[in-house]
């Protein structure tokens, strides 16, 4: 099966023979990528049956939660820190973003852009709270608990000093112009690395 | 019974070497019994050594000699099973200390050639994982595919990671702990109290008398079960059922289910078990605490295993060897850099889960050798 598009950016854009931690690794699809390119890869994943599907695959995954469990590992123990689509569901994304960058100089970032157009129109149109491709659970029950726009988190690394060393923008799994990237991208994947 | 048992005959060696000791006494030579299940390779590569229980022996996939039953982890190991001996060279030696055939407290003095019983020395979890490394010169096995073992069996896994770390490539560790918690002490000096307080129990030197302490050891061992399954397990399983009757005898008969069958397990075990190898090996496990020689920090013990692959696994409702004791050992070897893999695995059957049933635990233990399952 295809990588999901976000992960495939990401995965080629990690050196080979990179140390990774892919925090919120699912059941291992992105490390699996990983190794195979002589990345060693491994994972932090909340969910048990995940976990054991990440281990039945041959992989090094803890199950544990990033909002806590990060502080477990010591500083600089990764080249990369890898965080998919998970900076929105967690408690204080800021201070995950933190640990990230203490765990290792560079991490990848990436999550649902909630700027893109479409969300804008829904909430504008209807009133209600957006229900998408990428984000397909109603309020009440979505993981998503802090909702996150690209400006919103150019804000946030702006802030904290941390430089932005590279951004894809997706539209429809396809590349998308950073040009009005904020209507346009349906999600972002970021580099960001320490400020210097 | 443990005259019957000390009949049986085991495939065993005796390695003419001195075993020394944790204690700082040593075993002037180490006699180890051991099964192994399918071929070593060529080049030695794939030898898996599992590392049994406090009360499990070295008969892991085959019928046990005294009591005829399958091997204790029968479903586990087997060709095409998860630890899968069309693959690996599975090798499991009794442990130190213990009764199905290696050196321990029924070993004969060299002198008297009486059984030394409470003169053998106090041995650890450190000394089983020597005397298993011996077994391994002795065998020609340089280096293990892996180590794997759950409950006791994860204590030496861990020490062998820790003493060992070049020896083995990767590191199994089930529903264990890297050191034995207050709770555990207390548990363990019930059931050794319980035995030295038969008088049966003769000082340990009941061997050659017509009596041994059969009744002791039955109520360690009754005690000991309980700690093994989880409440909601016993509640499902017994509830407050009565056994074959339909009133209360107002006595103290075993009325509840659950106390025919704790009786039931107490007395069974002392047809396959020593009182005396069961003093000491609780004991062995009482002195376990990996990082007791690193100033009280667990990664010091870990400091030369970065290269080791672990995958520590723990059961929910496990209230023995609790997840937070896994949880502790992954931070410990988190910090050292060292490849870890982690789960808490949902399960009703307590600390006795590792043995039983657990499907995500098969697939579990295939994957952490490097075997899809």
């Amino acid at each position: 099966m295809a990588l999901r598009p976000d992960l495939a950016i990401i995965a080629d854009a990690v050196p080979s023979s990179a140390r990774v931690l892919d925090v919120g690794c699912g059941d291992g699809e992105l490390m699996e990528a990983l190794r195979a390119k002589g990345v060693d890869a491994r994972g932090l994943e909340i969910d048990p049956a995940n976990v054991t599907a990440a281990i039945a695959r041959g992989q090094s995954v803890v199950q544990g939660d990033a909002n806590r469990d990060l502080a477990d590992y010591p500083g600089d123990a990764f080249d990369y820190a890898i965080l998919s689509q998970t900076l929105q569901t967690t408690e204080r994304p800021d201070l995950v973003v933190d640990e990230l960058l203490r765990i290792a100089p560079r991490a990848f970032v990436s999550f649902p852009n909630f700027a893109h157009w479409r969300v804008r129109l829904s909430l504008l149109w209807t009133g209600r709270m957006p229900m998408t491709r990428l984000l397909p659970v109603a309020w009440y029950e979505t993981p998503n608990i802090h909702h996150v726009t690209v400006s919103d988190f150019r804000d946030l690394v702006r802030t904290k000093g941390i430089k932005v060393e590279r951004v894809w923008h997706l539209s429809g799994d396809k590349p998308a112009s950073d040009a009005a990237a904020s209507w346009r991208a349906e999600h972002a994947i970021f580099l960001i690395s320490r400020a210097s | 019974m443990a005259s019957a048992l000390h009949q049986i005959v085991h495939q065993s060696v005796t390695i003419p070497a001195t075993l020394p000791l944790d204690s700082g006494q040593s075993l002037p030579s180490v006699t180890i019994a051991w099964q192994s299940y399918g071929a070593l390779n060529a080049d030695r590569s794939n030898a898996v050594l599992l590392c049994h229980a406090l009360t499990g022996d070295q008969y892991v996939a085959s019928d046990h000699p005294a009591t005829g039953k399958p091997g204790w982890w029968a479903r586990m190991v087997g060709p095409g099973k998860p630890i899968d001996t069309d693959r690996f060279h599975v090798i499991c030696a009794n442990v130190l200390g213990s009764c199905m055939g290696s050196s321990g407290p029924a070993t004969p003095d060299p002198v008297t050639g009486a059984p030394l019983g409470m003169a053998f020395p106090v041995i650890t979890i450190g000394d089983m994982v020597r005397a298993q490394a011996m077994l391994l010169d002795h065998l020609g096995i340089a280096r293990l595919h892996a180590v794997v073992g759950g409950s006791m069996g994860g204590m030496q896994t861990l020490a062998w990671a820790a003493n060992y770390p070049q020896r083995l490539e990767r590191a199994l560790v089930i529903a264990s702990a890297a050191r034995h918690s207050a709770q555990n002490i207390a548990f363990h000096e019930v059931g050794r109290q319980a035995i030295m307080a038969d008088p049966d129990w003769q000082d340990g030197q009941y061997y050659g008398s017509a009596r041994a302490p059969t009744k002791g050891l039955a109520v360690a061992r009754m005690a000991a079960h309980i700690t093994y399954l989880s409440e909601a397990g016993l509640t499902e399983k017994f509830g407050r059922r009565l056994q074959a009757r339909d009133i209360k005898s107002f006595g103290f008969d075993a009325d509840f289910q659950i106390e025919s069958y704790l009786r039931h397990q107490g007395l069974a075990f002392t047809d396959r078990f020593d009182a005396n190898a069961y003093l000491y090996i609780t004991r062995a496990m009482d002195y376990f605490d990996l990082a007791d020689p690193h100033d009280g920090r667990l990664a010091g013990a870990f400091a030369g295993a970065k290269e080791v692959r672990f995958t520590l696994v723990s059961f929910d409702t496990d209230w023995l060897y609790p997840t937070a004791e896994s949880r502790r050992i992954v931070q410990a070897l988190q910090s050292v850099g060292a490849a870890a893999s982690f789960v808490e695995l949902s399960a009703p059957y307590g600390h006795d889960s590792f043995l039983l049933d657990v499907p995500a635990l098969d697939r579990l233990v295939a994957g952490a050798l490097g075997s899809g399952f």
